[in-house]
């Protein structure tokens, strides 16, 4: 799929409220999910993670620049795909791959596994894995805010595919018809699982989230998402319009992801060379590079790529010398007494 | 003490509950302007005002989905799906995301709302706005389970779900809408998982739930008076929680347990009910448990075929009867 984004020219990037140490934490954000989430393709083919797994890696600027625009008490919803967004809101990557290495330090202690990544205490309202259902959910907690005149935003994440489910238009439409601080954020990599994304939207459409904005009176907003920058900018000015009582926005990132759908898939259905001109726009290449453009000391850069290594090593040996969950906790937590009864 | 009907009787118990809890909120559709299409919440927009009683779009995933948002981060709602055979097209909320994300998040997570949904036949209504749908809901774990049969048991149910902390459906019966039955004034809040004796009887258990339940007291009373056969009435009230003490304790005085379960034949609440009393009160028994259901057919549209499908006091009386005189 072509794209409508034309790189913007280097002094139009420079000339923007960005300091340096949002550019310092947006590019330590994208190292340490790239860091993590190759480690959790290196685990798999060492057997140590377990069930399926869906990796962001390639996808990291999307993650960072709207966690790295957000405001502590906003609320994230993500889907199966959603380790990247659950590392960019702070939890630690010893809780992450700990969950999906199913262990007993793991961020669920291995109850929910790879798609279900929560951490209310992050603001991580929970990863939903039935492609849609968290559009409605997000919906719902902004309409909390709205109700008790709260300032937080819900953000919800989600792939190019969910823009052709039912729940996608149902709860656009009424965060729309409601005024809801919500922002609903395409990650367009452009393949809905195993099949472009091109052949399942109707021909005249470029964009399946930006396209159809009109559809709920939305500004058409199609953001570069392997430029963490223009992604951070784009989720400032929706964050604010949400909070000033403006209402939802739909945001569509142009992204791709490097590994296939899940592990399962060794996305054969690619077109020759599309991986490797996506990789000639790596994300993270791109901001090291615009970092040394603006005079930030490789010296500085590079102790951001070390430090997440070893986070990354520690995190790594103290998930492999967890045990397993304990069989006590098979039953807890059913019901909201910590138990599972369901007759006397 | 007055005289209420079933219908009157949920909007007095949303508005008790929206009262004392500025955190409660309804929504749905037609609900607000409308009443309701049951007219079932008449005068809560005027009461409450429209930030607290919101119409929706005819969007079941938005509203489900809405609600549990809400819930998770603050509110009580309380959710209506205007038939329930509709949770149908909402179905991920009630057996993916409620009863799960607690569970899946080790605890982080709350879901304490309220689905509200018209059930059951009788309105000849057809086979896709009839349907008794609460097994549908009794068989996910993470769940609880709501049916009243009585005007004054919708507001005490009705207030023990908006404060239970965990995702409660709802269930209320088109056919007793228009039901009337004395409700003290004054708040009323009671149990879940408290079945009630209605009637009591020595030579056999009869278990019932909602709609079934009156007809269930019906034949109870045509088998002491024609032929001398005293059955014991339990209305179940909630699937689940499910009070089995008091059905179990029932069968072992009365040796024989009958179901009467407006749900088709396969997997409805009865079969579990029949499974447990052939678990646990085996040697109490003195015949086989009986189920008394609805053909497993799609329901018709005709009066007399509706009829002829739902269980009858009269099909009841006869089923008893040729059971315990067999």
């Amino acid at each position: 799929m072509k794209t409508s984004i034309q790189p913007q020219p280097a002094d139009a990037r420079r000339n923007d409220a960005l300091d340096e140490a949002k550019r310092l934490e947006l590019y330590r954000l994208q190292v340490e999910i790239r860091d993590c989430e190759q480690r959790a393709y290196d685990l798999f083919l060492q057997g140590l993670v377990k069930g399926t797994s869906h990796l962001s890696l390639g996808q990291e600027a999307v993650a960072a620049g709207f966690a790295a625009a957000m405001e502590k008490g906003d609320l994230s919803f993500c889907t199966y795909r959603g380790h990247a967004h659950t590392l960019a809101r702070g939890v630690p990557m010893e809780k992450v791959l700990g969950e999906l290495m199913q262990r007993d330090n793991g961020l669920m202690r291995g109850k929910g596994g790879s798609m279900h990544l929560t951490s209310v205490e992050h603001g991580v309202m929970g990863s939903y894995a039935i492609v849609g259902a968290h559009l409605p959910i997000a919906c719902g907690a902004a309409w909390r805010a709205q109700y008790k005149g709260q300032t937080d935003v819900s953000v919800c994440f989600f792939g190019d595919g969910t823009t052709n489910i039912g729940a996608f238009h149902e709860a656009v439409n009424l965060a729309a018809v409601w005024k809801l601080p919500v922002i609903f954020v395409c990650e367009n990599n452009l393949y809905m699982e195993y099949t472009s994304i091109k052949d399942v939207i109707p021909a005249q459409l470029q964009h399946p989230a930006a396209d159809r904005a009109s559809a709920y009176g939305l500004e058409r907003i199609v953001v570069d998402g392997n430029d963490a920058d223009a992604v951070y900018r784009s989720a400032l000015a929706a964050y604010t319009k949400a909070r000033a009582g403006g209402g939802p926005s739909l945001i569509e990132c142009m992204t791709y992801r490097y590994s296939g759908h899940s592990r399962a898939d060794p996305a054969k259905y690619r077109p020759e060379g599309e991986l490797e001109a996506w990789k000639a726009r790596d994300p993270i290449k791109l901001y090291r590079q615009r970092l040394v453009e603006f005079g930030i000391g490789e010296s500085q850069i590079k102790r951001i790529e070390d430090e997440s290594k070893r986070k990354l090593d520690a995190a790594t040996e103290a998930c492999k010398a967890a045990p397993p969950p304990p069989e006590s906790i098979l039953t807890t937590d059913v019901y909201a007494d910590g138990g599972w009864a369901w007759r006397n | 003490m007055a005289e209420l009907t079933y219908r009157d009787a949920v909007a007095r118990g949303i508005a008790q509950e929206m009262e004392r809890d500025p955190d409660v909120v309804f929504l749905g559709e037609d609900v607000a302007g409308a009443g309701g299409v049951f007219k079932a919440t008449v005068g809560l927009l005027e009461k409450f005002g429209p930030k607290r009683v919101r119409d929706t779009p005819i969007s079941e995933q938005a509203i489900l989905g809405a609600a549990m948002g809400a819930a998770m981060t603050g509110l009580k709602p309380i959710a209506e799906i205007m038939f329930s055979d509709f949770l149908a097209v909402c179905f991920d909320y009630i057996a993916n995301e409620f009863p799960k994300s607690r569970y899946m998040s080790n605890g982080q997570l709350k879901c304490p709302l309220v689905v509200r949904t018209g059930n059951g036949a009788g309105s000849r209504f057809g086979a896709q706005h009839s349907q008794s749908v609460e097994n549908w809901a009794m068989m996910i774990p993470g769940l609880k389970v709501v049916a009243p049969s009585s005007p004054v048991d919708v507001i005490g149910l009705f207030a023990a779900a908006v404060r239970d902390p965990n995702p409660v459906i709802f269930f209320e019966h088109k056919s007793l809408y228009a039901a009337k039955g004395e409700v003290p004034d004054g708040e009323i809040v009671d149990t879940l998982g408290s079945a009630k004796i209605l009637r009591p009887g020595k030579d056999a258990t009869l278990v019932a739930l909602a709609l079934m339940v009156p007809r269930a007291l019906q034949a109870a009373e045509t088998l002491s008076k024609e032929h001398g056969i005293e059955i014991e009435v339990i209305d179940l009230r909630s699937l689940v929680p499910l009070d089995l003490q008091t059905v179990l304790g029932s069968v072992a005085r009365t040796g024989r347990l009958f179901t009467v379960e407006e749900n088709p034949r396969l997997c409805g609440w009865g079969a579990e009910i029949a499974s447990i009393a052939a678990d646990e009160a085996f040697y109490d028994l003195d015949g086989p448990v009986v189920r008394i259901t609805t053909p497993h057919i799609p329901l018709p549209a005709a009066d007399n075929l509706e009829d002829l499908a739902l269980p009858s006091a009269p099909r009841i009386v006869d089923k008893i009867r040729r059971c315990l005189n067999g």
